[in-house]
């Protein structure tokens, strides 16, 4: 295979798998702020949570990797549920300041809460041997890690796609992002469903989380560190769209994987340049409502 | 009256003579708390509070005063507003701590006019020692490890060519420069040299790497800070299978510090990196030294470079009380008692260069193995006594000036 096109494979590759970790990070924070408005800086800190029930599974509890993730989702979705019943339901009304305040404020506090008890050094999970080490395909060797989480994220997509597009469930939720008052009127308990899509959105940032300590490793920072990029897929996304998420991830990782591949002195540079264009040439994000 | 006025005067002579005997110095140490490189304020914070817990005897009947602040992040500025409180408002007489170079070089010209000593416990690009006559370093330069390390790869890793990963704040060119001046005065060819980004958070290395691996080196000399950066780039490396590609990994000391090591696995072993201290060197000092840690802070819990040179900054500092008779209200006087300063510590025989006031202190290639008893740990491959900064030696660029 002539080299352009090994190298273009290889920036694909990596690129969606960057996707990927954005998409199930960003998706929960997109949908709760397209249905109520309500901005969660505390995303972040639901991630970060997630990546350190995985590292106790595993290295107290002798729990395998996979299961882990799953145990630490359903447990972080199951405590974001506290979370929005007594702190962020009394709060919907109010403007963004006291939203931004209060999240902000959870967030830090998480922080505090897991350097207590976990200390500020970097933790790592072990990995099942399948995971490990690289396929080579002949042109090119591919880590294992960044296959699996490209096929978890594609799994995803399509569970998420089909119970928002093909379930009543998802069209209750699509309905009350649209204009709630009406779905209100016709009958949709918009608070339940917010709680249930909160829940989901909440153990996908967990599921993110414990994906990441592989990529980044994991510090109690995690929960502010990385929530820019969260934010930025999210703006140019659009609110509360499932297929604007998934678009932004994937123009964001594989546009951000070429640049440091391609101009690495530029490094970091394009994600936001992609993140200026978007946003000046749709102000509310690809699919999202003016 | 004139009983009242003697017994005024009798009370105030043994008021100062008192205080002549007994000093409190007041020492304002600034190191990372927050943020994502908390961890390595942690790591010498925790070496100075064992240290003077165990010697606050040695300087009777003075006493030390610690006052901490927040360095924040890498960027240098909360570090100088800290600091400049330190100063102004808590009179602090000595400066410690310091792990990020852009901090020291901002704090740098508030040093010079408030002609207050900062001892540096880590911030280890080169030139800062040139930037006010009232900083001593008793940590490193990053040209100790990186300069020596240019030669040892050619010569003895088998480096021909070399590609070189920095993260992009003063130390990071600081150390690949270094590296670069030594590897092409042995014959090496430095191919790529790739920016990894900013200090504050961990960037997703594999694109970088995946183009180093393209590009086919025989060794990929990196530098990051000593934090998390240090797991994300041994995952990367591994998960990209550069080691079996024959991209060999190198580095300064920064890319196995000893309390992660642990958490590495089997990507690490084979790495080679110059430095002046692992848990693993082989003296009495340093012996003493973990057995003190050990008995503080756990068993699994460890010191790294940073906590050795935070442990011998903090004997300085010590020394110097006991030298000035706990007399340091003058910052000149503190720095020329320190000048040429030696001492066995963890790290071996350190001395302070009183050209430079900068650290001389041998340097160990050495290589991640596992150990016997299953943990990593790393073989000494060898030993250069005695290094000097060779920036400064050499005057190149701004060590120059």
């Amino acid at each position: 295979m002539p080299q352009v096109a090994t190298i273009a494979v290889s920036i694909l590759f990596d690129g969606l798998a960057y996707a990927m970790f954005l998409f199930i990070t960003a998706v929960g924070l997109s949908v709760t702020m397209g249905l109520m408005n309500f901005v969660n800086l505390a995303h972040g800190a639901f991630a970060m949570a997630g990546g350190y029930f995985v590292v106790s599974l595993t290295q107290s509890y002798g729990v395998d990797f996979i299961s882990s993730l799953i145990i630490a989702s359903v447990l972080v979705g199951l405590i974001s549920i506290r979370f929005e019943r007594r702190l962020y339901r009394p709060l919907y009304k109010a403007g963004e300041l006291d939203q931004v305040l209060l999240t902000i404020g959870l967030a830090f506090m998480a922080i505090a809460a897991f350097t207590f008890f976990y200390g500020p050094i970097p933790k790592s999970v072990p990995l099942p041997q399948w995971l490990q080490g690289n396929v080579d395909l002949g042109f090119r060797a591919f880590p294992r890690y960044r296959a699996f989480l490209i096929v978890l994220g594609l799994f995803l997509v399509a569970v998420l796609w089909y119970g928002f597009e093909r379930t009543n469930i998802g069209a209750r939720i699509r309905a009350a992002v649209d204009n709630r008052r009406m779905a209100e009127s016709v009958g949709i308990n918009v608070d339940l469903l917010f709680t249930v899509t909160f829940a989901i959105g909440s153990g996908l940032a967990a599921l993110g989380g414990g994906l990441a300590i592989q990529l980044f490793g994991l510090t109690p920072y995690f929960a502010v560190l990385y929530l820019v990029l969260f934010l930025i897929v999210v703006a140019v996304g659009g609110l509360g769209s499932l297929k604007g998420t998934l678009m932004a991830a994937l123009l964001l990782g594989i546009v951000d994987t070429a640049g440091k591949y391609l101009i690495a002195e530029a490094g970091g540079f394009f994600i936001y340049v992609i993140t200026v264009i978007v946003l000046l040439l749709k102000p509310a994000g690809f699919y999202g409502r003016q | 009256m004139k009983l009242f006025r003697w017994l005024g005067l009798t009370a105030l002579a043994l008021t100062v003579g008192g205080a002549a005997q007994a000093e409190t110095v007041k020492i304002g140490v600034v190191l990372p708390f927050s943020g994502a490189n908390a961890d390595l304020g942690h790591q010498i914070d925790k070496a100075f509070d064992l240290y003077i817990k165990l010697h606050a005897k040695d300087i009777a009947p003075h006493k030390v005063e610690i006052v901490k602040r927040d360095e924040g992040p890498p960027t240098g500025a909360q570090a100088k507003t800290v600091a400049t409180e330190l100063i102004t408002n808590d009179k602090v007489q000595i400066l410690t701590g310091f792990v990020f170079s852009p901090s020291a070089i901002a704090m740098a010209p508030v040093l010079t006019q408030a002609k207050t000593p900062l001892i540096i416990a880590n911030a280890g690009t080169a030139w800062i020692t040139n930037l006010s006559p009232y900083i001593a370093r008793l940590s490193f330069s990053m040209w100790h490890p990186a300069y020596p390390m240019g030669a040892f790869a050619f010569d003895k890793i088998g480096c021909k060519t070399a590609a070189l990963a920095y993260t992009d704040f003063p130390p990071g060119k600081d150390s690949t420069d270094a590296f670069k001046a030594g590897f092409e005065k042995a014959g090496g060819k430095v191919g790529l040299s790739i920016p990894l980004g900013s200090p504050v958070q961990v960037p997703d290395f594999t694109p970088f790497f995946q183009r180093i691996k393209d590009a086919k080196p025989d060794c990929m000399y990196v530098f990051i800070p000593s934090g998390a950066h240090a797991t994300g780039v041994m995952k990367a490396y591994g998960d990209l299978g550069m080691r079996a590609a024959g991209v060999k990994l190198i580095g300064p000391m920064d890319l196995i510090p000893d309390n992660k090591l642990q958490d590495m696995g089997d990507a690490a072993i084979g790495t080679i990196v110059m430095g002046h201290y692992s848990v693993d060197l082989d003296n009495a000092a340093n012996k003493a030294f973990l057995k003190e840690w050990h008995a503080a802070y756990g068993k699994d819990s460890y010191p790294d470079f940073m906590s050795a040179a935070g442990w011998d900054t903090m004997h300085a500092i010590f020394d110097t009380i006991k030298k000035l008779d706990g007399k340091v209200s003058d910052g000149a006087k503190v720095i020329e008692a320190m000048k040429g300063w030696t001492t066995n510590g963890p790290r071996g025989q350190v001395t302070i260069d009183a050209d430079t006031r900068d650290i001389i202190q041998d340097q160990h290639a050495m290589e991640v193995v596992r150990k016997a008893d299953g943990k990593l740990g790393v073989k000494i491959l060898g030993t250069t006594k005695a290094v000097k900064d060779e920036c400064k030696a050499q005057k190149i660029g701004r060590c120059g000036t």
